[in-house]
């Protein structure tokens, strides 16, 4: 709980800096959060590499992994359906299409808006790629943030599932500390399929 | 995203080839250093971007309630198939 509140509190104050600089018409134009997101890459590579059950952890890898990004693809569109029943002004698949983003925000953002500019008018589409948008990049913050809490309370595989198609790079220096490096590659696996599925499920929700 | 994971795996071979070095094995902490890093650079970008601020209060309330559903419901599969599947026989 300490460590959440900890990078709340930094994301929170990143916050605050960034539109206090906006006021000031001060823009950061260097894409500093990538660096950062590099630097972490590497460090979390030092640690798997450096570890000196490596070859357990490759040998680890079964057909079992397949379960992960299923658990992750039926458990988000189950309750993306359920959840549009609360949500009157979009229908049950245009939900689906936000919640089949997979904290996947550039991607999915743009091809809602692209996607349903034909039947829904360019002002509606663009409210709902908005959406798509912070949705899913508040599932990335959900899943950063909450990681601890998860590997507490719904065990170790609960932040990969979290994390969508952001668990091979964003989110997997959190997986590697909270959930262990013995996920690490069940990571990468996951994140890679799920990934991929994004423009498909996307799509095809969209299609209704 | 492949920068991204060649950047990991030129860590791993860093980290392999250095594997007997003592102060590598306490790498846990300043990995979390750069975590708290990397939230404060994405809420620098998220602050200072207008249209997300401006739109936050409009749409932000239905992207959160898709956003938890969709968070909530894999990790409620993903601890059935932890119990079922990963979980280790004690």
């Amino acid at each position: 709980m300490k460590g959440s509140l900890l990078i709340a509190g930094c994301f929170v104050s990143g916050c605050l800096s960034g539109w206090a600089l906006a006021q000031w018409e001060i823009t950061i134009t260097a894409d500093f959060a990538t660096y950062v997101l590099y630097l972490l890459m590497f460090q979390a590579g030092i640690s798997i590499g450096s570890d000196k059950k490596i070859k357990d952890v490759l040998s680890g890898i079964r057909p079992k992994l397949l379960l992960v990004p299923l658990a992750t693809i039926t458990g988000t569109l189950g309750f993306s359906a359920l959840v549009s029943l609360f949500i009157t002004r979009w229908s049950l698949f245009d939900c689906l299409a936000v919640g089949s983003g997979f904290a996947y925000y550039s991607l999915s953002s743009i091809l809602i808006t692209e996607l349903r500019e034909a039947s829904y008018g360019i002002q509606a589409a663009t409210e709902l790629g908005t959406i798509a948008l912070i949705a899913n990049i508040m599932r990335e913050l959900m899943a950063l943030l909450g990681a601890p809490l998860f590997v507490k309370y719904f065990g170790r595989l609960a932040p990969v599932c979290a994390g969508g198609a952001t668990t091979m790079d964003t989110t997997l220096p959190v997986i590697t500390r909270y959930s262990g490096k013995e996920f690490v590659f069940a990571a990468i696996f996951h994140g890679i399929l799920v990934d991929l599925s994004v423009p498909f499920f996307v799509s095809f929700f969209c299609s209704f | 995203m492949l920068i991204v994971i060649g950047i990991m795996f030129a860590g791993i071979a860093a980290g392999y080839l250095l594997r007997k070095a003592e102060f590598l094995q306490g790498i846990g902490k300043p990995v979390s250093y750069t975590i708290m890093l990397l939230l404060f650079s994405l809420g620098l970008s998220a602050g200072g971007n207008r249209e997300i601020i401006d739109n936050l209060p409009a749409l932000g309330g239905q992207a959160f309630l898709i956003a938890f559903a969709g968070t909530l419901g894999s990790i409620l599969a993903a601890w059935a198939v932890y119990h079922y599947f990963f979980k280790e026989k004690r």
